[in-house]
């Protein structure tokens, strides 16, 4: 990988839970406009990794991160990053679904309405934009006005991405996206995913190793904090360089 | 299995099921006495004039319109001044209240306030502001009422914020939004029934109080729509009218109780209402 061709470089980064070591020297590289799968057993920190490349965990007390995190070649945890414009850029969606208390079309209009000025006619088509992205127009265009809770458990889900594309970000992190869902539902996120990645650079975290197969080009796995093996995911399922990446995935440990 | 245990296990449960029964018919049997009787001698003295007529001289035709307007304004101004308060101070304890000492300190002070006697809250009412502008007023019998809201409504407001699930906040603030925005549109209105539910509740508690109102709003015999004077409220006037020796005082007393009563339960119905919606819609 040249450097040219890194949405996310991330340098030396290592974080912590209090005292607890949860990232031990992590050095990856996360390719635009493709699909990067971080896999592994509860507790590697692969959350606690996808959770760095929003700040996210600057919620909480306690965490802090070293280390580098290159976005465009600019260090997303410096102190003097937005954070607000930094989450703008990079969306996220998460293992529960997450719709707000409002209508499915102000569910999308409001990370829109952050940033940007539309007239009523730009937003309406943004809205539409958005839901065809993620696959839901054609259930819902003609209850917009409902509550987002309405929505089944699937279409929620869909409709939290749609809201996040809707703000068009460039990196797309999906945390355990389909681990609430049942294998319809699952299907159509994963399609989902496969025709996102031409616009999004996009890294998800997965229980389901299969999941990592099918829908990833490149797999991370990680262990106790770890990056065991990183690589193609072609040659991480088929041929992976490393023992323990080799009896996780063939679910002899795990 | 074990017969011997699983019998007694039997005998064990029987015999808590029976002495919770009972406790739950004890207390019930108070209550629908008292409804009873409430409405026994309440119904007889309700008619249109309860409703038109100023309390009355004793022997002569009258009714409580002027206690009912002084409550329902006091009540009203009440709950307008205490529940922004409330709320403000609520979502101050929940979104920002995980570190320092201040919200612990206004958490406990707040728990205090809520369960402290409402006659304290009267006199304090009377010292800071009745003897200051040197009148009873509705005004004070409001202050005080609001000062009865505002502990109830931080309390609810508190709980029903933190019931909102974290990675909804999340989700909001993931999108790049700011914390102002994400608690006014993404917090806030999921805890929305709860909220209100605690308001409606607050006006219930301050509907009834007779403390506070003796040394701010005192009463007054006449109908007065002013603020700024001696305002009559049906709690005190039940109090003056049950202690007097006229019989017909006794009835508008009577009167009186069961408006408050059936108002207070109209508000509990209504936040039972609310909760519940909120539960079938999230």
């Amino acid at each position: 990988m040249n450097p040219q061709n890194t949405k996310l470089q991330v340098k030396n980064l290592n974080f912590y839970y209090g005292n607890f070591h949860a990232l031990k020297n992590i050095n990856m590289e996360i390719e635009p406009k493709k699909v990067t799968a971080f896999i592994g057993p509860s507790g590697c920190g692969k959350s606690t990794l996808l959770r760095t490349f929003n700040r996210m965990f600057e919620l909480y007390p306690g965490m802090r991160a070293e280390g580098e995190i290159l976005m465009d070649g600019k260090n997303i945890l410096d102190r003097d990053i937005d954070i607000n414009l930094l989450r703008a850029k990079v969306g996220m969606v998460f293992q529960k679904p997450t719709p707000f208390p409002m209508s499915i079309h102000d569910n999308i209009t409001f990370g829109v309405r952050l940033y940007e000025k539309l007239s009523r006619a730009e937003m309406d088509d943004r809205v539409e934009w958005a839901l065809r992205k993620a696959a839901l127009w054609d259930e819902v265009k003609d209850k917009l006005r409902q509550s987002g809770n309405s929505l089944s458990g699937g279409q929620q889900q869909r409709l939290c991405i749609a809201r996040a594309v809707a703000a068009k970000p460039e990196v797309l992190l999906l945390d355990e996206p389909t681990s609430a869902l049942d294998p319809i539902s699952t299907a159509h996120i994963e399609e989902l995913i496969h025709e996102l990645k031409e616009d999004y650079t996009i890294a998800i975290v997965t229980h389901n190793m299969q999941q990592a197969a099918r829908v990833s080009d490149f797999t991370a796995y990680m262990y106790l904090g770890e990056m065991i093996e990183f690589g193609e995911t072609d040659s991480i399922f088929t041929t992976p360089k490393k023992k323990a990446t080799e009896d996780y995935i063939t679910g002899k440990f795990g | 299995m074990n017969n011997a245990i699983y019998r007694r296990r039997r005998m064990v449960n029987a015999f808590n099921m029976g002495a919770s029964m009972m406790t739950m018919a004890f207390g019930l049997f108070w209550l629908a006495w008292i409804l009873w009787t409430l409405f026994e001698m309440g119904l007889s003295g309700i008619s249109l004039d309860v409703f038109t007529k100023i309390t009355p001289p004793p022997g002569s035709e009258g009714g409580l319109a002027n206690a009912i307007y002084g409550s329902v304004l006091m009540t009203f101004f009440g709950t307008l001044i205490g529940t922004p308060i409330g709320i403000l101070a609520g979502v101050y304890l929940a979104e920002f209240g995980s570190r320092g000492w201040l919200a612990p300190a206004t958490r406990f002070i707040n728990d205090i306030l809520l369960s402290a006697p409402s006659i304290v809250i009267g006199l304090f009412i009377y010292e800071v502001y009745v003897v200051t502008v040197g009148h009873f007023s509705g005004w004070a019998g409001s202050f005080a009422l609001s000062l009865l809201v505002i502990p109830v409504v931080v309390r609810t407001t508190e709980n029903m914020l933190r019931l909102v699930p974290n990675s909804l906040r999340e989700a909001a603030i993931a999108l790049g939004a700011p914390q102002w925005k994400v608690i006014l549109f993404v917090t806030l209105r999921s805890a929305k029934a709860g909220v209100l539910t605690g308001i409606l509740l607050a006006v219930a508690r301050i509907s009834g109080e007779t403390a506070p109102l003796l040394f701010t709003a005192l009463n007054n015999q006449f109908m007065s729509l002013n603020m700024n004077q001696p305002m009559a409220n049906l709690p005190i006037v039940i109090f003056q009218f049950a202690m007097s020796p006229y019989e017909d005082w006794h009835r508008l007393a009577w009167a009186g109780s069961l408006l408050i009563t059936l108002s207070v339960l109209t508000l509990n119905i209504l936040a039972r209402w609310f909760g519940g919606r909120k539960n079938q819609s999230h």
